[in-house]
């Protein structure tokens, strides 16, 4: 059920917050064993917290719709005095004293967190295998990933785990696994959610975003979480009261963009029909769709790996095994506690990222590589901002394939980048965007279709989004996977 | 051959704010390891800084007094490093976009003016503190410091002498004291200063290879690290050496400098924009409201104690070379001292007193010399008193008319009591009273300074004098 | 670009990690496969093109000069594998 439907019942007192959570937990222990999507439950607190949850509903007061909403989140965001493992061994023990400023954010609102999500090892990856301590299965088919790097959120609604989860998207980490698990993955503008505790692995690129199963839930997730934040200097000022305004808004005078380059070489037949499909559906709203140029988009993805893993390497260089986080017992002197604290913490995955971003920005390198990937920041920004002078948003695939076999890319790194292809550019210009689900493919694997809008118009994209859920015949097709 | 020696100094001075760069930790100094710290300044995963904006006006303060031009579009960086003082193994600094560049200081050796460039000056946070453990069985950290606001004063290479780069210090010193931005407490480490120094042959244009010694801590060690330094390198080329470019430690109870190279593996700081913070932009509005705001720097005040206080220009400059003091002497002459008096007070009485305890301020406010001159002024005391009363009131911080009358130290005025004084010394020194009876006037000097004595100072000179004229012309 | 077993060193040095000759091999392979993609930019003509450091054009945030009351030491320390007399403790450094 939707947080929409299940507010209703808990309103209505029709169901019990303890009851609800209660369900969710029988759930996890059923399924999760085979999905794997959980690193760690906190059912305690969510069991002591639903007794107060519910007491908050029966005096009627501080009532949100997300009060009493069962939830989990990424294991990047840091939940005070329980584990914050980003899926390492680095932070395999690691318990912040702080908490996320989303994290205090969802308990006002009065949701209940159940537990935390798996990921790829400090959110590098784009199928959660990169996690240190297991892999999540696509619940539409257990031998496959649920996409990532945070597949454990995206497969854990896709299950219904959780009602919502949490995400981090640097390059599509939300996005690419909401349409490998056929669920609602929204990115937003770069600022929107404040970053203080979210661990860091790119700041200029990440940002925490909802995965849900309707557009719907999307924005009211969004209400909950969004705003400025005194701890987060990049969080943006724009005051937003309902990310839901415009869902029932007439869409006939959106137009929309559809790049050629995102449905040029590299994408899969089938996913391409799907969004073919998607198009038509549009235009038989009435919606005009024409086809533009990205020409960069070929270069977005040289240019996000090199920001993101430039930032990384520095971001991650405060693991070094003294103040927290794994410490090597194999050491004589400071150099060597470093060294084997780090490689021996680290995964391959994040070592190659770090030895990338150390290398892009070492004497002599930057301008080539750093200074000149920023540059080209510059003119992908101008780009998108060039065609949002006439069009409302932008649609495409999230990613080229569905969801592939456990372990059948993960060996050959740039090929596991070059997956990334439709998703980086918007985290390259900071532009919000959101993966619906729009098909099947013949292996019954869910497609995902993205819309990207303007910087702070998520309003427009729910919309735009919303307003293909309702039309689409795959509405009936979203049921609970086995 | 004759050498000439250049030198360029980086200052980093700990800002005056309450709380670190980036969090609300306090920056008071001392207290127990690692308790003024938060996730922030401990660069827990998942924290952000956000800039304190005190530091952004105290470093523009630094920027107008020390002439700078103050950028409109300034930035942080990250400079990257390990070290375990630097918990985010990287420091916030600034490096391609200074918030203020191109300033001087005119500095003043042997009588001459000379103007000492300022390269420029960024704003960045400290790093912890190292401590070695009693055992010896390894280093802890202390994180208090670390996140303490800094600036940076890099100085370009016009210094060419120890002197010159003493007498640099101490002015920017004080003005940053008389600006507010820092208490420059050297002994804290608020104030530290890293020496570039070089040799060169007289008349060569290209420098030589410098080497750098990191953290000098007081005036003496910056003087006696330089010329040691100069004097080492002069050494080494005369012995057929070359110099390296490297860091050097001065140890200033050996006066040693010795090299560090296990540290000296590239300095690759991979210098990259922080993410995290947002650029600071300044409008000349901005600025120039700061610089109306900025507290009176020490050529205002020189100005003043001359045109308003008639002080001779050398008491203007030596009291005004520490904030601490001229402050001092305001006080006490807003209390009403005559300045001149309070000026002779400060130089010669106190400023010995500071030395002697090695302090960088007077233990009491200036009101309490003005009441020290008033009692002199009104005869209460002598001048000779008033010196051991300033002494008292040094180490004890009382009230002067309280040590005086604690001490006894009155002046006697008691005329029957110095008569008898008076007739005692006539009875003992004939010879003194014969030759002034015989003509020679001047050997009163002599009986008057007797009965001063008998008095143990405290004698009213005037009625001693009076009273003894009396008698001996009696004797007449 | 070639990435040598030189290089790769000297990158692991300053980012305080270890590689086996083996990793290294692989590493310096994928390294420059990863780096030849990359050298794609250099197409792109970006003369007199401003680096975008913030995707948002907004500057001077700043917060007020107050104190809050800093964490309890054992907080700050909880994560700490060795530490001694409430402090982060390493091996002895000489300098």
């Amino acid at each position: 059920m939707t947080i929409e439907q299940l507010h209703g019942k808990l309103i209505s007192k029709e169901i019990k917050v303890e009851e609800l959570v209660h369900q969710y937990y029988e759930k996890i222990e059923a399924k999760d064993k085979d999905i794997s999507a959980y690193i760690s439950l906190c059912k305690d607190n969510a069991m002591k917290n639903a007794v107060l949850i519910q007491e908050r509903i029966n005096q009627n007061k501080d009532i949100t719709p997300l009060t009493g909403i069962p939830m989990a989140i990424k294991d990047n965001m840091c939940t005070k005095d329980s584990k914050t493992t980003c899926g390492s061994k680095m932070l395999e023990n690691f318990e912040p004293p702080y908490n996320a400023t989303v994290v205090e954010k969802l308990e006002s609102s009065g949701s209940i967190l159940l537990g935390k999500l798996n990921m790829d090892e400090f959110a590098m990856g784009g199928s959660t295998e990169n996690s240190a301590f297991k892999k999540t299965k696509n619940p539409y088919d257990l031998s496959r990933v649920p996409g990532g790097s945070s597949g454990g959120s995206a497969a854990c609604v896709a299950a219904d785990m959780a009602v919502f989860t949490l995400g981090s998207d640097t390059g599509g980490s939300i996005r690419q696994p909401a349409s490998f698990c056929g669920v609602v993955g929204l990115k937003p503008t770069y600022g929107t959610i404040s970053r203080y505790g979210l661990v860091a692995f790119a700041s200029s690129l990440d940002q925490i975003g909802p995965i849900t199963k309707t557009v719907t839930d999307a924005g009211l997730v969004l209400n909950a979480t969004a705003g400025k934040d005194k701890y987060d200097s990049t969080s943006s000022e724009r005051n937003i009261a309902d990310y839901n305004e415009y869902l029932k808004k007439d869409i006939k005078n959106i137009k929309l963009a559809v790049p050629r380059q995102y449905l040029a070489s590299g994408i899969s037949a089938e996913v391409k029909d799907s969004i073919l499909n998607a198009i038509n559906e549009y235009e038989k709203m009435g919606i005009v769709c024409e086809y533009v140029d990205l020409k960069l988009a070929d270069y977005a993805i040289a240019a996000y790996y090199i920001i993101s893993s430039a930032e990384a390497s520095s971001n991650l260089a405060r693991y070094d095994g003294i103040k927290y986080g794994y410490h090597s017992e194999n050491y004589t002197n400071l150099i060597e506690l470093y060294k084997n604290s780090r490689s021996e913490g680290f995964g391959a995955e994040v070592k190659r990222r770090i030895m990338l971003g150390t290398y892009a920005l070492s004497s002599g390198y930057y301008d080539a590589y750093y200074k000149k990937a920023l540059q080209v920041r510059t003119l992908i920004k101008n780009e998108f901002d060039k065609i949002f002078e006439t069009y409302d948003g932008i649609i495409g695939p999230t990613a080229p394939t569905t969801a592939y076999k456990i372990g059948e890319k993960s060996e050959d790194p740039l090929e596991m980048y070059l997956g990334d292809v439709y998703t980086v550019s918007v985290n390259i210009a900071g532009l919000p965007a959101i993966s619906i689900p729009c098909g099947f493919d013949s292996h019954h694997l869910p497609v995902g279709l993205q819309i990207i809008g303007k910087a702070f118009d998520e309003r427009k994209i729910l919309q735009i989004a919303y307003a293909y859920e309702q039309q689409s015949s795959f509405q009936g097709l979203i049921k609970e996977a086995k | 051959m004759e050498y000439e020696v250049v030198i360029g100094l980086e200052i980093h001075v700990e800002l005056a704010t309450e709380t670190k760069i980036f969090c609300d930790c306090t920056t008071a100094f001392g207290g127990e390891v690692n308790t003024h710290c938060c996730p922030i300044c401990t660069g827990m995963p998942g924290t952000l800084p956000v800039m304190n904006e005190k530091v952004v006006e105290y470093a523009i303060r630094a920027g107008i007094a020390l002439n700078c031009e103050i950028a409109h579009f300034s930035k942080m960086d990250r400079k990257n490093y390990f070290y375990p003082d630097l918990p985010k193994a990287y420091q916030v600094s600034q490096f391609d976009l200074p918030l203020c560049k191109n300033g001087y200081v005119d500095i003043e050796v042997d009588g001459k003016i000379k103007r000492i460039g300022i390269t420029r000056i960024h704003m960045e946070e400290d790093a912890g503190k190292l401590i070695h453990d009693q055992w010896g069985t390894g280093s802890l950290i202390d994180y208090n410091r670390c996140g303490v606001p800094l600036i940076e004063i890099v100085s370009e290479p016009d210094i060419r002498s120890a002197e010159e780069a003493k007498a640099y210090v101490e002015k920017v010193r004080s003005i940053i004291q008389y600006i507010g931005a820092s208490d420059c407490k050297m002994q804290e480490g608020s104030l530290r200063a890293d020496v570039n120094l070089s040799v060169r042959p007289i008349g060569q244009e290209k420098f030589g290879t410098r080497t750098e010694m990191k953290n000098l801590n007081s005036f003496k060690s910056i003087l006696r690290a330089a010329e040691h330094e100069q004097r080492r390198q002069i050494s080494e080329i005369e012995h057929g050496n070359i110099i390296v470019q490297e860091t050097r430690r001065w140890d200033d109870t050996k006066g040693k400098s010795y090299s560090m190279r296990s540290k000296e593996e590239a300095h690759d700081y991979r210098y990259f924009p922080e993410p995290d913070l947002v650029p600071i932009e300044l409008t000349d509005e901005q600025i120039s409201k700061i610089r109306k705001e900025l507290p009176e720097l020490p050529e205002d005040r020189v100005n003043k104690y001359i045109n308003d206080y008639q002080l001779p220009e050398y008491d203007a400059k030596l009291l005004t070379v520490s904030k601490n003091i001229s402050d001092f002497f305001e006080q006490a002459v807003t209390s009403g001292a005559n300045p001149k008096k309070a000026s002779n007070y400060i130089m010669g009485d106190l400023m010995k007193l500071m030395n002697q305890y090695d302090d960088e301020a007077i233990p009491f406010d200036g009101d309490k010399l003005a009441k020290l001159i008033s009692l002199v002024e009104a005869g209460t005391i002598s001048q000779n008193i008033a010196s051991k009363v300033l002494s008292m009131m040094y180490e004890t911080r009382k009230d002067p008319a309280a040590i005086v009358k604690e001490e006894n130290l009155a002046v006697v005025n008691d005329e029957s009591a110095l008569s008898e004084m008076i007739e005692n010394i006539i009875a003992q020194h004939t010879k003194s009273v014969n030759d002034y009876l015989g003509g020679n006037t001047k050997a009163i000097g002599f009986l008057i300074g007797q009965v001063m004595q008998k008095s143990k100072g405290k004698g009213n000179p005037q009625m001693i004098s009076r009273l003894l004229e009396e008698k001996l012309n009696k004797l007449k | 670009m070639k990435i040598t077993k030189h290089t790769v060193d000297y990158v692991a040095n300053l980012a305080r990690l270890n590689f086996n000759d083996e990793e290294a091999l692989k590493l310096s392979a994928q390294m420059e496969d990863i780096l030849a993609y990359m050298d794609k930019l250099n197409s792109l003509n970006t003369e007199n093109v401003i680096p975008m450091e913030h995707v948002k054009p907004v500057s001077n945030i700043f917060r007020k000069d107050m104190v809050s009351p800093s964490f309890d030491r054992e907080q700050i320390l909880r994560n700490a594998p060795v530490k001694e007399d409430g402090a982060f403790k390493v091996p002895k450094i000489v300098e």
